[in-house]
């Protein structure tokens, strides 16, 4: 991990108060997608952990939702503007050999995933989850990387009416491998729904102190003991959190 | 040539810069960012004698000028600390470490601090824990208590003993006078502000366990007032804690009576706070008319 300064190239409204924000600077210690920054932000305490989308060796795409007053902030901030970003932070997903990967996000949960299908050797289902049509983002972006898109929107506006697993269930989808991201609601209604002999990953997300695990601040207890979101996940497999996910 | 060491109880520091316990871990997150011999010593995450998984989530609440957390202690257990953590600090760092021991009854005091003595070079006893035996009252919100913990730790170990004081006290002079009655080498001052926010849309407390510990910046003058009261009714050294984020805040502190100062949250936001103050500590000395740090100590 790294402290540097990076540039706005990009900072656009999406969806819904979804944006997509393209810093220029140093990439190199992004090594999985998964992994996350955390912006200072000029006005807030603590620095802002928000998920890397994708990165190329010039470039990182956030994808953030508007929640409150640090990515109001963000959202404001015009191109050439200077990030002070802490980069690099957490172990993202592993792609594991698997014949048919399931990738599956709810509401901004979706933009690691992106950064991981587009690394995926072999085809994906990906299944989006949002509350409404209006809160959709990516969906072309996916299907340009050669992804079955499935949708549910929790007011049936577009795809299927309910949640993830509706979209599942309704579609007839078996996945051999899973990797999600997404409210902790939808990541324990998938956990409940999925055959337990399916593995997968789960990115979890917290509120954080440093996001670099000095303040753990964001533990939680997986079956290998207590782990920091932060540094030792964000992402975790399945079988380390079957003491979690009945609390999710 | 500006001189920035300071001692310690004997103890020598090349500089007063010392990560405070809890923002520092046992010192690996910060090997990213710099070589960590530069500080002047590290305080380790505090231990107590059973690995504690710590609070519920969440524990962290932001402030506007600080934070609040509710971690609850989370730790290895004094054993993991002393056979794992403890030497593999030691394999890349090679200053003084304080140990941070807290207990929930003086046995536990006892038997931690005993078996961490001939790793370490200070220790720092924690007060602020619930005694379990006294209705939960922490050890440092009266004399009497934090007295009986400083002379039962002192009986077991070799190295200086720092108390480390709540300020959630009325009189944090008595209290710390009791400590240096009962022997302390000298004292870490302050522990975190109790605190609480509420999330107005959910009509709930941020915090798990409702309340927690506040620091940052916003505790700053607090720490100031309390480290010059104590220095003013005590000769043992104290090490100044609390908010400290600049250069300045150090001199500050050291003016109000600390002979070593730690620096907790910052490191949180800004991991290189602690590098940036050693290194802007002799000139900033040079500018304000100093060229012996310990000049500054308790100046005011």
């Amino acid at each position: 991990m790294i402290q540097d300064h990076y540039i706005i190239i990009q900072n656009d409204k999406i969806a819904n108060n979804i944006y997509k924000m393209v810093v220029e600077g140093d990439t190199k210690v992004v090594i999985s997608p998964g992994q996350f920054v955390n912006i200072r932000i000029e006005g807030c305490f603590l620095r802002r952990p928000i998920s890397i989308c994708d990165w190329n060796d010039k470039t990182i795409t956030l994808l953030y939702k508007v929640v409150g007053k640090g990515t109001e902030i963000l959202s404001e901030m015009k191109p050439l503007t200077k990030l002070d970003m802490l980069v690099g932070l957490g172990n993202g997903f592993s792609i594991k050999d698997s014949k048919v990967p399931m990738l599956i996000g709810g509401g901004i949960g979706l933009a690691p995933l992106f950064g991981l299908c587009r690394r995926m050797p072999q085809k994906t289902v990906v299944v989006i989850g949002a509350d409404t049509q209006r809160s959709l983002f990516f969906v072309d972006e996916f299907k340009s990387l050669g992804a079955d898109v499935i949708i549910s929107t929790d007011d049936g506006s577009e795809g299927t009416k309910g949640f993830v697993t509706d979209a599942i269930k309704t579609n007839n989808i078996e996945c051999d491998y899973f990797y999600t991201c997404g409210p902790m609601p939808m990541m324990n209604a998938l956990n409940t729904y999925l055959p337990e002999t399916v593995p997968g990953q789960f990115s979890l997300e917290s509120r954080m102190g440093c996001g670099f695990g000095a303040c753990v601040g964001c533990s939680i207890e997986t079956t290998n003991g207590v782990k920091r979101i932060c540094k030792d996940g964000p992402v975790f497999y399945r079988n380390d959190l079957r003491n979690e996910c009945h609390k999710m | 040539m500006v001189n920035i060491s300071v001692n310690l109880n004997g103890v020598q520091l090349q500089n007063p810069i010392i990560p405070a316990s809890g923002t520092f871990g046992f010192g690996n997150e910060f090997r990213d960012f710099y070589d960590v011999n530069i500080l002047g010593a590290i305080s380790i995450k505090g231990t107590t004698k059973e690995p504690r998984y710590g609070n519920p989530q969440p524990r962290i609440a932001e402030c506007s000028s600080g934070m609040i957390n509710s971690v609850g202690l989370q730790n290895p257990g004094i054993d993991t600390v002393v056979n794992k953590e403890i030497p593999n600090l030691r394999k890349f760092y090679h200053q003084p470490i304080i140990a941070n021991i807290s207990g929930f009854s003086i046995d536990e005091y006892v038997e931690c601090c005993n078996k961490v003595d001939a790793l370490v070079d200070i220790i720092e006893v924690n007060v602020s824990c619930p005694n379990v035996h006294n209705g939960g009252m922490s050890f440092g919100t009266n004399p009497e208590s934090a007295a009986m913990v400083t002379k039962a730790v002192k009986a077991v170990t070799t190295k200086p003993v720092f108390i480390k004081l709540t300020p959630n006290v009325t009189d944090i002079v008595s209290i710390a006078k009791a400590c240096e009655n009962a022997g302390a080498d000298g004292l870490t001052l302050i522990n975190t502000l109790l605190g609480m926010r509420i999330d107005i849309k959910r009509r709930k407390p941020i915090i798990a366990n409702k309340m927690g510990g506040f620091s940052g910046p916003a505790i700053f003058p607090v720490a100031i007032r309390m480290v010059y009261q104590v220095a003013k009714a005590c000769s043992i050294p104290i090490i100044g804690c609390g908010g400290v984020s600049n250069v300045d805040d150090v001199i500050e502190m050291m003016m109000a009576g600390a002979t070593a100062v730690e620096v907790g949250t910052a490191n949180l936001i800004e991991p290189m706070t602690c590098k940036t103050i050693i290194q802007q500590l002799p000139n900033r000395l040079l500018e304000i008319g100093f060229n012996n740090i310990q000049d500054i100590i308790g100046i005011i």
